[in-house]
């Protein structure tokens, strides 16, 4: 078989964009996880959320791009925020299955709620002014906006990890995290932490949201699918670490990549695939604690 | 453990009989809906809804275990079913028994996977691999993508009873599907059941106590899967056509909601809450996409307000099990 390398490199860059969203979906669910012990089934509507927050905010008030990646995901994530202290809140102390079945409840009623005024067409919005176009790199033609979203993914992941596992609030997550009622002992006003988590998991999933509505458009059930995606991804690398759903993240977006060169018909499902491969060799996950 | 359990209680011999008086006054119930102005359509698709929803319930209500992958059972039993009723040309009772047949494979095959984690990873693995069997459907030829399987020849059952008889149709229905409800009701009053309980309630002990958790899980997984798929089938006989609507995530969705609607753990809530759901989609069709928002809605109520779901209100109420 004679390998294309424009074509190769062009599913190799459209799996590492694809792994940026999983990182960042991936990444979001684990800090949820880690503090209110939900697994957020809402993540991909809130991801839905914040490319028509982005799409209303150019076309309803005409704010672009550049705005709409830092209020954006302020706004959803107020919203998450929001749905955290009206409902998640009461889920405390119950088992972990209820806080799957309410989300996924709100995952049917956002999503059913923005089908009923938009269809199920996707809406267009336009790449921004500064990342229109491409360079020749040689052995492949690079789309600015592409790289832009590869390289920014990158700095949000590590900016991140950074703040969880190196600054000092991101040591009371941590605390918080292992032992809340400890560190509420400590003075530490653990419930508004709560909050705030469930905040930045959810805009972290509305940046994802924005950062993909210039390459897959604008589309109520865009987050549906991917949601599933990103489970298996949780699956297969563990919520036990930061890094490791980062890692993860990227590395099966670059495996589904290569599947649609080598493979096509198994793109759907080859990280399916390899989760079932990791479950049967090592069931904690890669990264995994056990859980 | 908490409140997945909120409808455990001790099953006393005193339970047992109040579960029998209400088996009977179900089954009186629909024997004589024909005689009624009731849609006999719609209790059949209701029966074959309830039997899914009775097959989820054995899983989560007894072993604590919440797949949200169960659609993947449905359509198998279906498409397995519809394709050898109307390619292969067999009668009923084979095309029954070769989709239950396939989905008891498919039990076993997922279930050695989904077993290896518990709780919130379990509910995740199942739905994920529930997407790679909806995935490999829209595939593979013989499901026809997105047309279906459509036109199923109903057939004569034992050679003799016309399905194609509304009437016949519907008793059979039935007789299938206290068939079904029996098996469960029998599993999880058994031996077998109580183990499953105990490893619901703790798995460290029931491990220590010397029983093979994994063993009992995968089992109470496959008899799940398969009875799924046994209304997969049934259901291919009712509405004569198998689509990827029954393998997608909203159907595994759906499930879920008509068992907590009813009441987790409970005997006879899956039925009712299954009778509840397709009423709801039945009279609701009329407002498109806003049956998505209702269903979303009614997720959220139950879980937020009432978890013992209507079933499990009824029997707490009057401190029965029920």
């Amino acid at each position: 078989m004679s390998i294309s390398l424009p074509a190769l490199s062009a599913q190799l860059l459209v799996g590492l964009i694809n792994g940026s969203f999983y990182a960042l979906l991936s990444l979001g669910l684990a800090v949820i996880f880690g503090m209110l012990n939900i697994i957020n089934f809402a993540h991909g509507a809130l991801y839905m959320m914040g490319a028509f927050c982005a799409y209303f905010l150019l076309n309803i008030w005409g704010i672009g791009y550049w705005w709409a990646l830092l209020i954006a995901p302020i706004i959803v994530g107020i919203f998450g925020m929001i749905l955290e202290r009206t409902m998640l809140k009461w889920l405390a102390g119950l088992d972990h299955l209820y806080g799957l079945l309410l989300t996924f409840g709100l995952a049917l009623i956002i999503e059913g709620i923005f089908q009923n005024y938009f269809g199920s067409s996707g809406l267009p919005y336009a790449i921004p002014d500064q990342l229109r176009g491409g360079t020749n790199l040689g052995f492949m033609y690079l789309p600015i906006y592409r790289g832009w979203v590869v390289v920014f993914s990158l700095i949000v992941c590590f900016a991140t990890w950074y703040l969880i596992e190196r600054t000092r609030l991101g040591a009371y997550l941590r605390a918080a995290t292992e032992n809340p009622t400890l560190v509420r002992a400590f003075g530490v006003n653990v419930p508004r932490m709560i909050t705030l988590t469930y905040g930045l998991g959810v805009g972290l999933a509305a940046l994802a949201g924005v950062l993909s509505a210039p390459i897959n458009q604008v589309r109520p059930l865009m987050g549906e699918n991917i949601i599933i995606v990103v489970f298996a991804v949780v699956v297969i690398g563990g919520m036990g670490s930061i890094m490791g759903s980062i890692i993860t993240g990227f590395a099966l977006g670059v495996i589904e990549g290569l599947t649609k060169y080598f493979y096509p018909e198994a793109s759907n499902t080859v990280v399916f695939v390899l989760m079932v491969l990791v479950l049967l060799v090592k069931p904690t996950g890669l990264t995994g604690r056990a859980a | 453990m908490t409140a997945m359990t909120d409808n455990a209680m001790p099953v006393t011999p005193r339970a047992i009989r109040d579960e029998m008086i209400v088996f009977a006054i179900m089954t009186l119930l629909l024997l004589i809906v024909p005689l009624t102005d009731l849609y006999p359509f719609f209790v059949m698709q209701a029966l074959c809804c309830a039997l899914l929803a009775c097959a989820f319930n054995l899983l989560i209500g007894y072993g604590g275990l919440l797949s949200f992958g169960h659609a993947m059972f449905l359509g198998t039993g279906g498409y397995v079913t519809a394709h050898a009723a109307k390619v292969w040309g067999m009668p009923p009772e084979f095309g029954i028994l070769v989709g239950v047949a396939a989905s008891a494979v498919l039990g076993v095959v997922t279930g050695i996977v989904a077993i290896r984690r518990q709780g919130i990873y379990f509910a995740m693995i199942t739905l994920a691999l529930s997407q790679l069997i909806y995935f490999i459907y829209v595939e593979v030829p013989f499901t026809h993508g997105e047309d279906g399987i459509q036109g199923i020849p109903q057939g004569h059952l034992f050679g003799f009873l016309d399905l194609s008889k509304p009437t016949v149709l519907y008793y059979v229905v039935v007789a299938n599907f206290l068939f079904g409800f029996l098996i469960v009701f029998r599993a999880i009053n058994s031996p077998f059941g109580e183990v499953l309980k105990s490893i619901r309630e703790n798995e460290q002990r029931a491990i220590s106590l010397g029983y093979k958790t994994d063993q009992y899980k995968l089992l109470a997984f496959i008899l799940s899967g398969t009875l799924a798929g046994f209304a997969g089938s049934l259901k291919v006989y009712v509405v004569q056509n198998a689509s990827l609507s029954d393998v997608e995530v909203s159907m595994s969705g759906l499930i879920v909601l008509m068992t907590l609607v009813g009441g987790l753990g409970t005997v006879f809530g899956p039925v009712v809450g299954a009778f509840i759901i397709v009423a709801t989609q039945q009279y609701l069709a009329g407002f498109g996409s806003w049956v998505t928002v209702i269903q979303g809605s009614i997720f959220v109520a139950c879980v937020l307000l009432f978890r013992r779901g209507i079933v499990g209100e009824i029997a707490h109420f009057f401190r029965r099990s029920l």
